[in-house]
């Protein structure tokens, strides 16, 4: 029988299952006397002092196998225990209505737990799960009970449960574990994280399976689909055995090639780069794989503070980030603030229609004192490393003329102060407004390269608001118009001889990849995560391919359909 | 009684090991400390009510102390925050 849950983590496990109960007693609630509600905060205290001599030594012992960031649970659940308010409420419980001290703490943690299950964010509502396993500690050390774990595990099994907490899972021997699979929980669920953090595959929500199953049934667990199987038929087993041998060449091949150039069958090489938020996300792009940055957003480096940040600061910082990526190309966003991002020292009007508004080179052409001193900074910065520029929200050709101006402006400052800098700078542009795109044939004859913003070029030339809930399923880079438009860039950048990336998240996308590389693209930048598998596919595929199929795509009708083709394609391809 | 504004900025704002940070901070000063976030208010040495007002990046909030050390909690938590808990 197949079973079909959420897959939390990816994988295959087939072996013997290990069904953990883990249901609490029914807490009863019990009046006590008047005399005895000192004896009743006494036994509180006991428990909580048992709770953290045990939380303490869980901490350790995770410390030491795993890293630090697990140990932190525990951590977090020592708070709870010292938390005013939520000792505050159990101890009035246990005075003003003379409740025993276990009924105190579950009617105390139902409050909060609801209050957490409410909250719109799932992972606050996975909160509610550490208040759950805090509380139930807290109530059997109470009432004496020894804490049930699963120390017992001798041989490889797949642990099956209502539910693993915390507290259920720093016992076992991980060694032995061979996935995880429950009836509640998601892919954000504890469960679901420690089966990522060990490599291991979990399959949870499944309703009822720890009732199904029984303690030794050979199941197999797919974390791929989100299906269990108890009891295989040989011809289950023989599939999944070949699934599983898949699996396993799928990931030694991505690990293997994450660091290998992107090149495609037929020899055409493209740049798959990483984008950063500060010099030290620089760290993931290169493990990853990643060719360089393609973006490198400067906000950080004005927000959050009470005034604007220096030459000297900035220049450290993108010194910095030019370092760690060695000769690798590092192209540097001018500042991209307005509308939505406030800068409290900047005084932005208040406006209407934010993202139409006053923001990113529109203020830097206002505000040449912001613009030059940032320019200086990047300019300077240059000599350390492979850095480009590159100017965001540009509507058409005057604006870089205008932006241009400046740069000369600060080189000639920097000449006549005898500071090093790099002059031979590349300039390009961020492709966002329609209105560039579309004259994308006159200003590559100004700059040395495009970077096409899908996120924000999709929002203008569709008129839809991603966050919007109400239009969000609007929003598809796919669409034939905007593939057209990338076209379009893609094309006046060659006829020029420069070059043409991408830094929206389209250029991430598995679905987009093939026809973003049949159009031409030369560079795809996205976060440092998706490296690997983009890699994966240029090197699986032919140039001549991807622009048969790139042409294809821009003859469809609807995005619907350019979907529907390249996920066919991919499939085609075993990708 | 004293009291700043702050905008959050680290990636996973108020949860986890910031709020945890946040509150053992918050914890060693003797003054009363609150977190302010629009109407709502939390003590901020209380892990589960820092969590339950659901700060996230970008959200501004108040920070407001009352108590013999009050400035020096009041900078100290300020500090944390801007600092982005050295993510």
């Amino acid at each position: 029988m197949i079973y079909d849950g959420i897959a939390g983590s990816e994988g295959f496990a087939a072996g013997r299952a290990y069904v953990y109960k883990n249901k609490q007693a029914g807490i009863e609630m019990r009046t006590v006397a008047s005399e005895d509600v000192a004896g009743e905060l006494s036994r509180l205290e006991e428990g909580m002092k048992q709770s953290r001599i045990q939380l303490r030594s869980l901490k350790e012992k995770i410390s030491l196998e795993l890293d630090e960031d697990k140990a932190q649970i525990f951590e977090a659940h020592m708070m709870m225990l010292e938390d005013p308010e939520f000792i505050g409420t159990i101890r009035e419980a246990i005075r003003n209505d003379r409740a025993n001290a276990e009924y105190a703490v579950k009617k105390t943690a139902d409050h909060y737990i609801s209050m957490f299950e409410q909250i719109e964010d799932a992972y606050m509502r996975e909160r509610a799960a550490d208040i759950k396993d805090v509380s139930s500690r807290l109530i059997r050390n109470i009432a004496g009970l020894t804490s049930k774990d699963l120390r017992g595990i001798e041989s490889p099994v797949i642990i099956v449960a209502h539910d693993l907490t915390p507290s259920d899972t720093a016992s076992m021997d991980k060694a032995l574990v061979l996935g995880f699979t429950t009836d509640i929980g998601g892919a954000t669920s504890h469960t679901a994280i420690m089966a990522r953090s060990l490599g291991i595959p979990a399959v949870l929500g499944l309703g009822d399976i720890s009732e199904r199953i029984r303690d030794d049934d050979y199941i197999i667990i797919d974390g791929l689909e989100g299906k269990v199987i108890i009891n295989p038929s040989n011809e289950q087993q023989t599939e999944y055995a070949g699934k599983i041998a898949e699996y396993r060449r799928m990931r030694e091949k991505l690990e293997g090639s994450a660091c290998l150039p992107a090149v495609t069958t037929d020899g055409r090489s493209v740049e798959i780069s990483g984008n950063i938020g500060t010099p030290e996300d620089i760290d993931d792009v290169v493990i990853n794989g990643g060719d360089g940055v393609g973006l490198f957003r400067t906000e950080f480096l004005y927000m959050n503070r009470d005034e604007l940040p220096t030459e000297e600061e900035q220049y450290g910082e993108y010194r910095k980030a030019a370092v760690k990526l060695g000769g690798k190309p590092l192209i540097i966003r001018t500042l991209d603030i307005g509308g939505d991002k406030k800068l409290p020292y900047l005084k932005l009007p208040e406006e209407m229609n934010p993202f139409l508004g006053w923001r990113a080179i529109r203020i830097c052409l206002e505000r040449k004192d912001i613009f030059m001193t940032q320019l200086r900074a990047i300019l300077r910065a240059g000599a350390s490393g492979n850095i480009l520029i590159m100017f965001p929200m540009i509507s058409g050709v005057a604006e870089v003329r205008e932006a241009k101006k400046v740069l000369e402006e600060a080189k000639a400052e920097l000449r006549s102060e005898n500071l090093e800098f790099d002059g031979n700078l590349k300039v390009g542009i961020m492709v966002e407004i329609p209105s560039a795109a579309m004259t994308a044939d006159t200003i590559a004859k100004e700059v040395d390269f495009f970077s096409i913003g899908t996120n924000d070029l999709c929002q203008y030339a569709m008129a839809v608001d991603r966050m919007n809930p109400k239009v969000s399923k609007l929003y598809q880079p796919l669409h034939p118009g905007i593939l057209m438009l990338i076209k379009n860039v893609i094309d006046a950048s060659h006829k020029a001889g420069k070059f043409t990336g991408m830094c929206g998240e389209m250029a991430g996308s598995i679905e987009a990849c093939i026809i973003l590389l049949g159009l031409g693209l030369d560079e795809f930048s996205m976060s440092a995560r998706s490296i690997p598998a983009i890699k994966d596919i240029i090197r699986n595929v032919s140039y001549e391919k991807a622009r048969e199929i790139a042409c294809k795509a821009l003859e469809m009708d609807t995005p619907e359909e350019v979907v529907e083709y390249s996920r066919d394609v991919l499939r085609r391809l075993n990708l | 009684m004293v009291s700043e504004k702050v905008t959050i900025l680290n990636e996973t704002g108020l949860h986890a090991r910031p709020a945890a940070l946040f509150v053992s901070t918050a914890a060693k000063f003797k003054s009363e400390l609150l977190l302010h976030k629009g109407e709502k208010q939390a003590n901020a040495k209380s892990i589960l009510s820092v969590l339950a007002l659901g700060v996230t990046k970008g959200t501004e909030i108040t920070i407001s102390a009352n108590g013999p050390d009050e400035k020096e909690a009041l900078s100290k938590l300020i500090e944390l925050i801007k600092s982005k808990f050295n993510e």
